[in-house]
């Protein structure tokens, strides 16, 4: 592959159809690349007219076997790429009994599959088709790929694939199946350029998550093989043979912006200090690992709070399932402190397989520690998954809806007995530091009636709502959780001043901790521990310092 | 979570604002289906209070009624575990999608 330098463009044997151009499209997915055009062709289902030599049984089996091939796919795919959200829909559209209602005769031989199938999903595809809403519209490019997947299945033959690509390709297509798309390993330096196809479609959301640089809608202007491109995928632009200036303005432009998002990303991993200097531990909640994969370690202190639910949302989950799981957090956090929450399922949020209490109002019933008390087995596996873990980092473990302290003591014996378990099995493990997180009124107001305890931190969200009884989610009542009701505030302050007495680091994990708004109350009330959402550190870092707003005495 | 009325035995309904940004798209729709499933009680859903009516459990009839964000989701369900659907299923609205089965 030839550099992608300008000299190229202008060196006197350059074949003579260089002519300049540019098609405007829409902008899918941003980034800049300059290089060689290549066709491809729109083999889409290049199934529908190859010989049938064998029939499946039936449709059901070919969506089953169809389903299975997507289930491939997925598996291959990275846990955080978005394209799984894609192939999850179509797997389960596959599976839903409910596509193959208004087939006629879905288990005979005729008619045949296909023509059965054909009407059944061209119907479906024509309902999106034709939906208003501009999202669901290009759903229906999803299912085009399942049709032509399914077609394929019925007739035995492959699926269309793209052919090995130079770092430097500016691939030209009408429009790109999400699988074929998934079928070439892209690379940043090369480009997607549709004729067709949508900013919303798929395909530019799988291409902004490899940041690859892509435009749609360009037209049927004519593109030759081997003519040189420059796609700026922000402006939604090819360029054709561009002139060495245009190409060397572009770089720089591309050039300055990367700097500009140094800066920013500098001012991001700076420790949260004070207006007056004081420094603020900024930690990050997070449910899945996914979540972490977009966050370098260095812009935070630590992971505040893991939501473990997500772990058992197909069911309680084995130890060494869970285990994986703390561990890929600590190796994350690089020596920082990640404050593992036990599980904290409820009527709520149910667990599959693990028998739900019959409550009229979960949210005074058995949830979070409650549940886990009620199911050792389970809680136990927990526990000597983190316990095994903490052995390997920084680990800590915190108990969610806790009211007294006899549950604490209970949950204390069993921690103790799975490390005395393990010791006794030779097996590695450390007894991490125990804390509760503070979401029932009657602890914040008595912490200290705990005894002993290695830390603490607000769970905002239900604490709120069980003092203000009202849930913030419910547009008439939302106005009456107010975290600035003078009840709220005088809560926080008993809260606050008991674990200063106490000495118990006292942090805050609920929602209020990454709003603005909110913080200059909960830095006054002497809270120097927050723990956000991904997405709020740089905000809350820039409220932290913005406070106080005068010095106190000026 | 007062949005939900359960009866007396094996029924609830509940009626909550869709605020998700794109609507009841492909993804929520997934994650509702497949957290619909876990349980054993008939749900039923509706963007109408009118109806119709559509099983909360096929994600092709999900998405098929391209429900847009700020629309008002309707929900009733029968069974035993009826209650705690609809809570769940609440609850993941309200939480925005996050914290369903993966």
């Amino acid at each position: 592959m030839k550099p992608p330098t300008p000299t190229v463009l202008a060196a006197p044997d350059t074949p003579a159809p260089a002519r300049s151009r540019t098609l405007r499209g829409q902008a899918a997915s941003p980034g800049t690349a300059l290089g060689e055009v290549v066709l491809l062709d729109d083999a889409i289902d290049d199934a529908r007219f190859t010989p049938v030599e064998q029939r499946f049984a039936s449709l059901a089996e070919a969506l089953a076997a169809a389903a299975q091939q997507l289930e491939g796919i997925r598996n291959s795919l990275d846990p955080c790429d978005p394209a799984r959200g894609m192939v999850d829909f179509q797997i389960e559209f596959l599976a839903d009994p409910a596509l193959l209602e208004s087939a006629d005769n879905p288990s005979s031989d005729l008619p045949a599959e296909e023509e059965v199938w054909r009407p059944i999903i061209e119907a479906h595809i024509a309902d999106f088709d034709t939906a208003e809403d501009e999202y669901f519209r290009h759903r229906a490019s999803d299912l085009r790929d399942i049709r032509d997947r399914v077609l394929r299945v019925l007739r035995r033959t492959r699926a269309p694939t793209i052919p090995a690509l130079g770092d430097h390709a500016v691939v030209f297509a009408h429009d790109l199946s999400p699988s074929r798309f998934l079928s070439a390993a892209w690379k940043p330096t090369q480009a997607l350029v549709l004729r067709g196809g949508s900013p919303h479609a798929h395909i530019a959301l799988l291409a902004r998550a490899r940041a690859l640089p892509m435009v749609v809608a360009v037209g049927a202007a004519p593109v030759g093989p081997g003519e040189r491109a420059l796609v700026d995928g922000a402006a939604g632009t090819v360029e054709l043979n561009p002139e060495p200036e245009r190409v060397q303005m572009l770089m720089q432009a591309q050039q300055q912006q990367t700097l500009q998002k140094a800066l920013e990303a500098e001012k991001l991993y700076l420790p949260a200090t004070t207006a007056t200097g004081e420094v603020v531990s900024v930690m990050i909640n997070v449910a899945s690992l996914s979540e972490l994969d977009q966050v370098n370690p260095a812009c935070c202190d630590g992971i505040g709070l893991v939501r473990t639910e997500l772990l058992f949302a197909q069911g309680v989950p084995s130890e060494e399932e869970q285990l994986h799981f703390y561990r890929q957090l600590l190796l994350w956090a690089e020596g920082r402190p990640v404050v593992v929450r036990t599980l904290d399922a409820g009527g709520d949020k149910p667990v599959p397989g693990l028998g739900m209490p019959q409550e009229t109002n979960p949210f005074l019933g058995v949830r979070g520690l409650r549940l886990c008390l009620r199911e050792p087995e389970v809680f136990r596996s927990q526990l000597r998954a983190l316990l095994r873990a903490a052995a390997e980092g920084d680990l800590r473990i915190m108990l969610p809806m806790l009211t007294s302290a006899a549950e604490l003591t209970a949950a204390r014996e069993h921690l103790e007995a799975c490390a005395q378990a393990l010791r006794k099995a030779g097996t590695r493990h450390r007894t991490p530091p125990l804390g509760v997180m503070v979401e029932v009124p009657a602890l914040a107001l008595a912490l200290e009636s705990l005894g002993p305890i290695d830390f603490a931190s607000v769970g905002s969200n239900d604490l709120l709502q069980y003092t203000m009884a009202a849930a913030r989610d419910l547009p008439e009542v939302a106005p009456l959780a107010d975290p600035q009701h003078p009840g709220f505030q005088r809560l926080m302050h008993i809260l606050t001043e008991s674990a200063r007495a106490a000495a118990i680091p006292l942090s805050i994990c609920g929602d209020l901790a990454g709003q603005p708004v909110h913080i200059p109350a909960l830095l006054r009330q002497g809270l120097r521990s927050l723990s956000v959402p991904v997405a709020t550190i740089g905000l809350t870092k820039l409220a932290v310092a913005a406070w106080p707003l005068r010095a106190p005495h000026g | 979570m007062n949005s939900v009325n359960a009866a007396d035995s094996g029924q609830a309904q509940a009626s909550v604002l869709l605020a998700h940004e794109g609507g009841l798209h492909a993804r929520p729709a997934v994650t509702l289906t497949k957290l619909a499933k876990t349980f054993n009680a008939r749900i039923l859903l509706a963007s109408d209070a009118a109806g119709p009516w559509i099983d909360a459990k096929s994600v092709v009839k999900v998405m098929a009624m391209k429900t847009r964000r700020g629309a008002q989701l309707h929900m009733q369900a029968a069974g035993a575990d009826a209650a705690q659907a609809v809570t769940a299923l609440v609850k993941l609205i309200e939480d925005d999608f996050v914290g369903g089965p993966p």
